[in-house]
């Protein structure tokens, strides 16, 4: 579906892209993590042939792109990290202007599109003005105009950040519908949670480079210690010093919050339940401590 | 898919916006010429009787027409478009399907085009309603402003091309529109000013979209008429060759 070979992106003296490689399979869902500034927007930007490589292959659909970008995008939806809907127009006026962008005839259009709007649900708001739509049916709204040419890659940016959780969840029922029916996804989140629950492989990014690659278990297995224990109190420097640095097989501080990485996790626990002042949750690793432990804690540079 | 018309939806996007806010576009865009057409060509026409052999308001009409033109077509080209390209990033969303940076520059070019049409026209009609207008050579002019709208418009989307803000186009209409509608005949024939004035009128494309129009709508003889189309089109061509490629560059990064 993807092939990508040593794809390199460089704005002057910054590299936002360095000689990345990696696949995509028919029917998978690939997801983007990392960073702001991680270079994931300029990824997709280069898959959709809407920014051009400094170097490398990149193979879309079976063509080369930025090449026959425009004959792969015939084939592609986006569904873009902001909205660009067209504020002139109304909700189903949005669908009919950009199916008219992929020559769409009308009567195509017209048998599609209400299928479109129950699938986003806003077939009862067909009518409405783009500024009367809260954020989530925006959301769906783009989603449902990424499908108007019914595409075979669907890629997209952030698309649930800035949703409140019932919004979120309905997209990501959307999404998962969309990988029964065979459509492949390429997806950037900031949310673990969104990686682990759609995609079957994730890549972690920073600085323009692939730092991994695996399914969310695979990931969690090979890159950290299966237990994670978050402690935190007063007296949690003088217990670390004592008895958790040599208990723990790895550790971390994000601000007054330790966290212990463990193969073994019971001498933790044990040495824990000695320490009455301390406070601590003992749960399994998941995808954001691999995510945290390969990019690094501290804030990443906006870019 | 190729088959040189992928600009259209990108024209018939901006219409439609247009066919929405119909009302408040014409009363806009038309009245203004039309006030400066009756104010000027009945109050200072009281004044200055006639030119060149015709009263005030039959020389001004032409002029104005043209004017009317210029300024919807580089209206459309400067702030709508920069709307679309920056604020509502429309074009981004354009640029996620089939369509390339040369349909929209295209698609953009064909409607600054039709905007100068549907602004003159009616000045057009009014002048004609006023006796204005002398015979039905005045038809040429439909095409003529067309043509006129077209190369404001690719020199409009050159400007766009370049701004990062509303305040850019301040300049150009400071420095370029304005002493291009001052100094190109709309108003008063250049005969009366300076040497070096009248010759650097000569660069402007106003003053040769003016030489054909008052000529079609005034009954006067028409002269010089390929050396006045071939720089409107020259205006056009490279307007919309330079647009393409700045664009390119902006958009697709």
């Amino acid at each position: 579906m993807v092939q990508v070979d040593g794809l390199s992106k460089r704005y002057g003296e910054r590299t936002a892209v360095d000689g990345v490689s990696f696949s995509i399979r028919r029917g998978e869902c690939l997801g983007l993590l990392g960073p702001n500034g991680a270079g994931k927007t300029t990824l997709l930007r280069l898959v959709l042939g809407t920014a051009i490589p400094s170097a490398g292959q990149l193979r879309v659909l079976g063509r080369a792109v930025p090449a026959q970008a425009g004959l792969v995008r015939t084939q592609i939806g986006l569904v873009p990290q902001a909205d660009n809907l067209d504020p002139d127009f109304s909700v189903v006026e949005n669908l009919y202007t950009y199916g008219r962008y992929f020559g769409l005839p009308k009567a195509k259009l017209d048998a599609q599109i209400p299928a479109l709007l129950e699938f986003a649900a806003l077939a009862e708001r067909a009518d409405a003005k783009i500024g009367d739509l809260s954020g989530g049916m925006k959301r769906r709204l783009t989603l449902a105009r990424a499908l108007i040419n019914d595409p075979q890659l669907l890629i997209l940016d952030e698309p649930t950040t800035g949703l409140d959780p019932q919004a979120r969840q309905l997209i990501w029922r959307r999404l998962r519908q969309l990988l029964a029916q065979g459509k492949t996804l390429m997806i950037t989140t900031h949310y673990m949670e969104e990686a682990e629950r759609l995609c079957d492989r994730v890549m972690v990014m920073d600085k323009g480079r692939i730092l991994a690659t695996g399914s969310p278990a695979e990931l969690i297995r090979t890159h950290i210690e299966p237990h994670v224990v978050e402690v935190y109190g007063a007296g949690v420097e003088p217990w670390l010093v004592q008895l958790g640095e040599a208990a723990a097989h790895r550790v971390e501080r994000a601000g007054e919050t330790v966290f212990c990485y463990a193969r073994d996790e019971r001498p933790l626990l044990e040495s824990l339940s000695r320490a009455k002042e301390l406070r601590f949750v003992h749960r399994p690793a998941n995808l954001e401590d691999v995510f945290i432990k390969l990019t690094g804690r501290e804030l990443g540079v906006m870019g | 898919m190729r088959h040189g018309l992928q600009w259209l939806p990108v024209w018939r996007r901006n219409f439609l916006v247009w066919r929405k806010l119909l009302l408040a576009s014409l009363v806009g865009n038309f009245g203004e010429p039309l006030l400066y057409l009756l104010a000027l060509g009945y109050g200072l026409g009281a004044f200055v009787g006639t030119v060149q052999g015709m009263p005030y308001i039959v020389f001004l009409a032409s002029g104005i027409v043209c004017a009317s033109a210029m300024n919807a077509a580089t209206l459309e080209g400067t702030y709508s478009a920069y709307v679309r390209m920056a604020i509502q990033q429309t074009w981004d969303g354009i640029l996620a399907t089939p369509l390339g940076v040369r349909d929209i520059v295209f698609g953009e070019l064909a409607w600054t085009g039709t905007k100068a049409f549907i602004n003159a026209v009616p000045i057009l009609l009014v002048a004609a309603a006023l006796g204005a207008v002398h015979d039905w050579r005045a038809l040429w002019v439909l095409p003529m402003v067309v043509l006129i709208g077209l190369s404001f418009g690719a020199m409009a989307l050159v400007v766009t091309a370049f701004a990062r803000g509303f305040d850019f186009f301040l300049y150009y209409a400071t420095l370029v529109v304005t002493p291009m509608f001052l100094l190109s005949g709309v108003f008063f024939p250049l005969q009366g000013m300076p040497e070096w004035v009248q010759r650097g009128a000569q660069l402007l494309p106003l003053t040769h979209a003016v030489a054909i129009v008052r000529p079609l709508m005034t009954g006067q003889t028409l002269t010089q008429v390929a050396a006045h189309l071939s720089v409107l089109v020259a205006y056009t061509a490279g307007g919309f060759l330079l647009a393409i490629r700045l664009f390119r560059r902006r958009l697709v990064l």
